[in-house]
């Protein structure tokens, strides 16, 4: 047993106790799942309601699924709203930043300190386990809803490279969705209190990350600006490319730039810890 | 407990009169009697609630931006949509700024449930589990009165003034735009104004007779996450629900069963009138459901809450 082993060893414990931890609550975690693609009704009611009104305007008798807007039909829309549940299922970290700030706001980090565990290490841990027992039990739910609407995806199942490619964006969006918050919660160590600045990153990645609606739809000036910001990884790039918008050279840079990101913010977010804990105080017990 | 002690401080106003300081017990003695003690309790959660809300001011002003960002971001969306469509739905009649007039409604409807019922309604949940809603219960009040409004979040009337703004400015587009103009006159405000009243109601009941179930159910945390469910369905013109079997399906439970799809939509179709000049028969019959339908929620909220008070238990202390 090397050194090597004993940290194996521990990242497995921190591993498994996580996913015991999640196991607890199955049964809402699964409703609450079905629950969260009700809004999903509206949408295809909405969007349907967008689409057919563009069809009357172009004569009557023309089929609502031939218009389309910035290339996407009715069919593309609701299957984009679906896969960004998808993209979001893995790029959404649920108390993350929160979690880190608290646990600096109350000292609770003296215990990495002291203890030979990297925080930032152990809270990925934590989060893998979390995200795959999610997966396990969101799995039911999403393959209902996926089932219940194949009819919207026009392209059908993504081919087997294409595939690969969304497999690598999906992980890449949880690295990136995971180190972007957890720098936006290591700030706490210069501001104490995040919140506010944690509902504005939000607020900004709700809506630059295509979760309203796809990026492509944005006005000119406005679509080149996101193109250059991180948000998009989270929600808009995987669901193009499960859609198949994304396809050869540009799926391959698209990935390359995304984990040049990731790359980017987990040093950003080690920097951050680094500094931070020449500024932390822990005082009492 | 800081709800009691700002009562006292309320009712026993120290005045200052040539040096002296006089507690007025006038004040004490009508919260005890007459018909007016709910007026002036109301006035004391007005008061309670906006001293807490100024003692963190810029925490305050920071939820005011946050919220008044998140509309902003709703009416960008649809901006958007409307570069690529003239209206939401085949012939319905909701161009742009009658839309929009449409989204102010919702944007005023849902600030105002958002400061004035959600908190209380959450709380009322809370209290139950607690087991302090004996203290409600012990006092000379009615109790659906007490628990519904000692609370309220200030900031999130931010939203209410975009929405009266938006409305105001897509109401005057729609007048003085060139063909059909809009007709406009007292009496749209007078019916606009009722018809909001009549949406509050209705979401207030459907909010209280959900809160009240947790007598029975224990807990009831989920009460946000039913709202934004709810919000998702009301905030939309119910025609877009008109199509297909399913779409049918939704539109009659959402209109006659729970039916919050009247709270916007009847009042943002009385004042844009999407299908000018006039009422057409479907509108004059949706406002008469709204009104039935807001005694018919109001009555069975009434009746839901006492019989929820009836079986509960207290909590052990």
């Amino acid at each position: 047993m090397s050194a090597l082993g004993s940290r194996l060893n521990l990242w497995w414990a921190i591993f498994r106790v996580s996913v015991e931890e999640r196991l607890v609550y199955r049964g809402d975690f699964a409703f609450g799942t079905l629950m969260r693609f009700l809004p999903m009704l509206t949408q295809i009611f909405l969007w349907w309601a967008i689409f057919d009104a563009m069809a009357a305007r172009q004569g009557d008798g023309t089929d609502v699924n031939a218009i389309r807007i910035k290339g996407y039909n009715l069919h593309d829309m609701i299957a984009y709203m679906l896969l960004v549940m998808l993209a979001r299922a893995f790029s959404s970290m649920p108390g993350l930043t929160s979690g880190i700030a608290t646990s600096i706001q109350k000292g609770e980090i003296k215990k990495f300190l002291i203890q030979p565990v990297d925080m930032l290490g152990s809270l990925l841990l934590q989060r893998i386990a979390h995200k795959l027992v999610y997966y396990l039990i969101a799995i039911g739910p999403f393959a209902l809803v996926f089932f219940l609407c194949r009819s919207f995806f026009d392209a059908g199942f993504p081919a087997p490279d294409q595939l690969l490619g969304l497999v690598l964006v999906l992980i890449g969006s949880f690295l990136l969705g995971f180190a972007m918050e957890a720098c936006l919660g290591l700030v706490a160590f210069w501001l104490l209190e995040v919140s506010s600045l944690a509902f504005i990153f939000m607020l900004l990645s709700f809506f630059l990350s295509g979760h309203m609606f796809p990026l492509d739809l944005m006005p000119a000036p406005l679509d080149w600006i996101i193109g250059l910001l991180p948000f998009q990884y989270l929600a808009y790039f995987p669901s193009a490319v499960a859609l198949g918008k994304v396809t050869g050279e540009e799926l391959v840079w698209g990935i390359v730039v995304q984990y040049l990101w990731v790359i980017g913010f987990w040093v950003l977010c080690r920097w951050l810890w680094v500094r931070g804990l020449t500024r932390y105080g822990g005082y009492g017990g | 407990m800081a709800n009691e002690k700002a009562t006292e401080s309320d009712f026993c106003k120290p005045t200052s009169k040539l040096g002296t300081i006089q507690i007025e017990p006038e004040g004490i003695r009508d919260l005890r009697t007459g018909p007016l003690v709910y007026w002036r309790v109301f006035r004391t959660f007005v008061r309670n609630s906006l001293v807490r809300a100024m003692g963190f001011r810029a925490n305050f002003w920071l939820e005011c931006v946050s919220s008044v960002c998140w509309t902003v971001m709703n009416l960008v969306f649809f901006k958007i949509v409307f570069t690529y469509t003239d209206s939401i739905g085949r012939d319905t009649g909701w161009g742009e700024n009658e839309f929009f007039v449409f989204l102010g409604t919702t944007w005023i409807i849902t600030s105002l449930i958002q400061t004035f019922v959600m908190p209380n309604a959450q709380e009322f949940s809370e209290l139950i589990r607690t087991g302090q809603l004996d203290f409600a219960l012990l006092k000379p009040i009615d109790t659906q009165f007490l628990i519904s409004f000692p609370q309220m979040v200030w900031s999130n009337l931010a939203n209410l003034f975009l929405g009266v703004f938006l409305v105001i400015y897509s109401v005057y587009l729609l007048t003085t735009n060139a063909e059909n103009p809009l007709p406009f006159g007292v009496g749209h405000v007078v019916l606009y104004v009722l018809f909001l009243g009549c949406g509050l109601a209705i979401l207030y009941s459907v909010m209280i007779a959900m809160a009240a179930t947790s007598i029975w159910l224990g807990r009831n945390q989920t009460l946000y996450t039913f709202w934004f469910y709810l919000t998702n369905f009301y905030r939309q013109p119910m025609e877009i629900y008109q199509q297909g079997f399913w779409g049918w399906a939704l539109w009659g439970l959402f209109t006659f069963v729970v039916p919050i799809l009247l709270v916007v939509n009847v009042p943002a179709r009385i004042l844009a009138e999407p299908l000018r000049p006039g009422w057409d028969e479907r509108t004059w019959a949706l406002a008469g459901l709204t009104v039935l339908a807001t005694c018919v929620t109001m009555a069975i909220a009434r009746f839901v809450f006492q019989a929820a008070l009836a079986s509960y238990r207290s909590a052990s202390s």
